[in-house]
C-alpha cells in the first residue's frame, strides 16, 4: 500500500489527549488505517490507554479493550482464540503496548504468546520510558538518559545500563514475523505494518516513538529524531520473514552527539558518557551484522 | 444416571465439560493440576470441544479469560492457593467488567510455609474482588456447582464471575460415587451461550477504559446491587436443578436438624460432613444442636443467618483460616451479619494448613456451644482448636 492509498477514514480519531509533538497517535493512525475496521485493539496501561481510551471519550472507531498492564500478551491471546472459536477468523487482533509494558512488566506474557505463536500482530511502540507514570526509566531507556528515577545526580548521571533489545529476543523465539520501524521511512513502515498484517501467527513490531514531553525536545522534533536514530546507529532497522533476516538502512554513522543535543534528556551528559554510548553504537551495529547478518539469505 | 468414582479434580473437569465451556485458558498447580489434566484428555480424545490454551501463568490465564470473555465466549479456569494470588489483580476487573467467568478452587495453604494442603487463605482474601463463592461439601456437589455456577454467573441480574471452592485433597484427590451426567441432561439445565458484551466490527465496543471519577462510583454500586440480586438468582437455580436432578442443595446455606436447636455451629467445607455426624450422635444423647452448612461467603446469608439467630442461644463459626488478630474471616462476617444480638458467638479455629480436623474436635465445638448456651456468654470469642502453646 502506498502513501497516497491509504484511506480518509480515521479509526483513531481526533480530539485524543496526546502531548503536543507525540509520535504514538501518529503510529497508531497510519497503523489502523492499514489494518482496517476488521481489528480488535488491546491496550495495557500505558500513554495510549489514557489519551484514547478514556471513557466517555474513546478515540478509537474499533473494538477496543484493556485489562491491565502486564498481560498484553494473554488478554490479545484471549481474544484471538475467541474469534476463532466464534468463526471470525476475518478480523485481527493488534496488542499495542509500550516499552515498559513490553520490555519489563510484560515481557512474560508476550514471550509466552509468542511461544505458542498466537494469531496477533504485537505492536511495541518504544518511547523509551514509562512515560504514562511521569518519566521513569524502563529496559528501553538509553544509556545515559536522564529520567525521574534515573536523575542527573552529583554522583550519577541518568541510566547506567544499557538499551534492551526486544525484537532480536523475539526474534529468538522463532515467529513469523519481527521488525523493527520508524516513522521516518513512512514507505518502509507501511510495508512492514501490511506485510504483518497479511500473515498468520505471532508477529512483532518495534517502532521506534519520540516523546518530546519526556525527552524533552522540541515538539517539532520527533520526524527528526527518529531520522536521526537510524542515521548515527542507534536504531537499526531491520525485519525478520519467517527467520530471514533483512536489515533495511545501514547508518551512516553520524555522530550521536548531534542528535543528544537536541534533547533534554542527555543534556548533563559528560563528553566520557557520549563516549561510551557512542562506542556502544559501534558495538551494536556491529554485532546486529554479525547476528543479523547470518540470518539473512 | 452413570454412578462413577471419581476424585472432585475429576468432577470439576466434567463439568466444564458438559457446560460446554468453550475457551479454557489454565496453569497447573497442586492440588489442581489433575483438572486441567483431564480437560486435556478430554480435548486431545476429542470428548470436549474447546480450545485450551496452556498458558505460561496464572496472572496470563486469567488474563486470556477476561478477554476471551469479553470476546463473546464461555470460559472456565481452575486454580489454587499460589496461582489464586497471583490472579489477584485479574480477578477484580473480570468482576467489574462484569463477565461470567467460571473457576474452580482447589482450596490449598498460602505460603509461607509452603504447603499443599486444604486452607482458605487462598480464597478467603478474594472476598472484596467482585466473585461470588460457594464451599462444596463433596464430589457431586463439584460438579452440580460448576453447571449452577454458569447459570448464576450469566443470569443478566447477575453477571458476576464464580468460584467453586473445594477442600485441597479431601476432595480434589479423593474418590467418591459421582452421578456422571453428560451432555444432554446439563444441556436441559444449561443453555448455550449467549454473551451480553463482545468485541466485534459490526457493533464496536470499549471494554475496560480508563475512567475518570464521575462514573466509577455507580459502578461499584451496580456491582455490589448485582451481588445482592444474585441471592435471589442462587434460589431459582438451586430450585431449578433439584427439580430436574433431585439434588437440592438449600441455595445459600443448608440447614441440617436447626429447626428446635439450641446451639448451632457453621461449618462449610468438608468438615460439614463431620460435623453431620456430630449433630446425630448429640443429637441421639439428647442434645439440641443443629448444623448450618455455609454454602456462598459471597454472596452472604445474612438474612438466613439473622433468621436462626432469632431462635437459638449461641452460635459459633468453624473457620479454616485466619484474618489475624480478629478471628477468621466467616467469623468477621457472621459477626457483620450478627450484629445487635446479645447470644454468644463463638469462633473455632481448625484445620489450619491442612491439618485433619477430627470428629472430637468438633464435638469439643459443640460443646463449649452448649456451655456457652447456658451461661449466656463464652469464655473466648476465638479458640484455636488443638494448637500447641494454646491453653486449652
Amino acid at each position: 500500500m502506498n502513501m497516497k492509498d491509504l484511506p480518509d477514514k480515521e479509526l483513531f480519531t481526533s480530539g485524543h489527549t496526546a502531548c503536543p509533538g507525540c509520535a504514538a497517535p501518529i503510529v497508531v493512525r497510519n497503523v489502523m488505517k492499514i489494518l482496517g475496521e476488521k481489528t480488535l485493539v488491546y491496550n495495557p496501561a500505558c500513554c495510549l490507554l489514557v489519551f484514547g481510551g478514556t471513557y466517555p471519550w474513546v478515540a478509537w472507531e474499533v473494538p477496543y479493550h484493556h485489562v491491565a498492564f502486564e498481560n498484553t500478551g494473554a488478554c490479545a491471546t484471549g481474544m484471538t482464540r475467541a474469534l476463532k472459536r466464534m468463526d471470525r477468523d476475518d478480523c485481527t487482533v493488534l496488542g499495542m503496548a509500550g516499552d515498559g509494558g513490553t520490555a519489563d512488566i510484560g515481557f512474560q506474557a508476550l514471550s509466552g504468546a509468542a511461544e505458542r505463536n498466537e494469531d496477533i500482530l504485537y505492536l511495541m511502540y518504544d518511547n523509551e520510558a514509562y512515560m504514562n507514570t511521569g518519566i521513569q526509566r524502563s529496559g528501553a531507556t538509553p544509556f545515559g538518559a536522564w529520567t525521574t528515577t534515573t536523575p542527573a545526580g552529583k554522583v550519577i548521571g541518568g541510566k547506567e545500563q544499557f538499551k534492551k533489545d526486544v525484537a532480536q529476543i523475539m526474534l529468538a523465539h522463532a515467529v513469523p514475523y519481527v521488525a523493527t520501524a520508524n516513522l521516518a521511512y513512512p514507505a518502509d513502515f507501511l510495508r512492514k505494518v501490511e506485510k504483518a498484517k497479511n500473515m498468520k501467527g505471532f508477529r512483532f513490531l518495534q517502532v521506534y516513538s519520540p516523546c518530546p514531553t519526556g525527552w524533552r525536545a522540541d515538539t517539532d522534533s520527533a520526524i527528526k529524531l527518529s531520522k536521526m536514530a537510524v542515521e548515527t546507529g542507534l536504531w537499526t532497522q531491520w525485519e525478520a520473514d519467517h527467520g530471514v533476516v533483512k536489515i533495511n538502512a545501514k547508518p551512516k554513522f553520524t555522530p550521536i552527539r548531534d542528535y543528544l543535543k537536541l534533547q533534554g534528556r542527555f543534556a548533563h551528559m559528560t563528553d566520557e558518557q557520549i563516549d561510551v554510548l557512542q562506542e556502544w553504537v559501534k558495538k551494536k551495529w556491529e554485532r546486529d551484522e554479525k547476528w543479523l547478518g547470518a540470518l539473512s539469505e | 444416571m452413570v454412578k462413577r468414582v471419581v476424585t472432585g479434580n475429576y468432577a470439576a473437569a466434567h463439568g466444564a465439560k458438559i457446560s460446554r465451556a468453550e475457551f479454557v485458558a489454565a496453569y497447573p498447580i497442586t492440588p489442581q493440576t489433575f483438572i486441567v489434566e483431564h480437560i486435556s484428555e478430554f480435548v486431545n480424545d476429542g470428548e470436549m470441544d474447546c480450545d485450551f490454551v496452556r498458558m505460561e501463568s496464572e496472572h496470563s490465564a486469567m488474563s486470556a479469560m477476561v478477554s476471551a470473555a469479553a470476546t463473546g465466549v464461555r470460559t472456565f479456569t481452575a486454580t489454587a492457593s499460589q496461582g489464586l494470588a497471583l490472579m489477584h489483580e485479574i480477578l477484580f476487573i473480570g468482576a467489574a467488567i462484569r463477565l461470567p467467568l467460571v473457576m474452580p478452587v482447589v482450596n490449598r495453604t498460602v505460603a509461607a510455609p509452603i504447603g499443599i494442603w486444604a486452607e482458605y487463605n487462598d480464597t478467603m482474601p478474594q472476598r472484596d474482588t467482585g466473585w461470588m463463592q460457594v464451599y462444596v461439601e463433596d464430589n457431586q456437589e463439584v460438579l452440580d456447582m460448576v453447571l449452577q455456577a454458569y447459570r448464576i454467573a450469566e443470569n443478566r441480574d447477575v453477571l458476576l464471575p464464580m468460584m467453586v471452592n473445594l477442600d485441597a485433597f479431601i476432595l480434589s484427590h479423593t474418590v467418591e460415587p459421582v452421578d456422571l451426567y453428560g451432555y444432554e441432561e446439563a444441556d436441559k439445565f444449561l443453555p448455550k451461550y449467549e454473551p451480553h458484551v463482545h468485541l466485534l466490527p459490526e457493533d464496536p465496543m470499549a471494554i475496560g477504559t480508563f475512567t475518570p471519577p464521575e462514573y466509577i462510583q455507580e459502578l461499584r454500586y451496580q456491582t455490589d446491587a448485582a451481588m445482592e440480586a444474585s441471592k435471589k438468582v442462587i434460589g431459582e437455580v438451586n430450585k431449578e436443578f433439584a427439580d430436574l436432578f433431585g439434588r437440592d442443595y438449600g441455595g445459600l446455606i443448608e440447614e441440617y436438624r436447626t429447626d428446635d436447636a439450641e446451639v448451632v455451629l457453621v461449618t462449610l467445607g468438608t468438615v460439614t460432613s463431620t460435623a453431620r455426624k456430630v449433630v446425630d450422635d448429640l443429637r441421639e444423647e439428647g442434645k439440641a444442636v443443629g448444623l448450618v452448612k455455609l454454602r456462598f461467603f459471597r454472596p452472604y446469608p445474612t438474612d438466613e443467618l439473622r433468621a436462626i439467630a432469632d431462635r437459638v442461644k449461641a452460635v459459633g463459626i468453624y473457620d479454616r483460616s485466619i484474618a489475624f488478630n480478629n478471628g477468621g474471616p466467616s467469623f468477621i462476617e457472621a459477626k457483620s451479619a450478627l450484629y445487635g444480638y446479645t447470644i454468644p458467638i463463638v469462633n473455632f479455629l481448625a484445620g489450619i494448613g491442612g491439618r485433619d480436623v477430627f470428629y472430637s474436635d468438633v464435638k469439643l465445638m459443640f460443646e463449649t456451644l452448649l456451655e456457652a448456651a447456658s451461661k449466656g456468654e463464652a469464655e473466648k470469642d476465638v479458640i484455636w482448636m488443638s494448637t500447641r502453646g494454646v491453653d486449652a
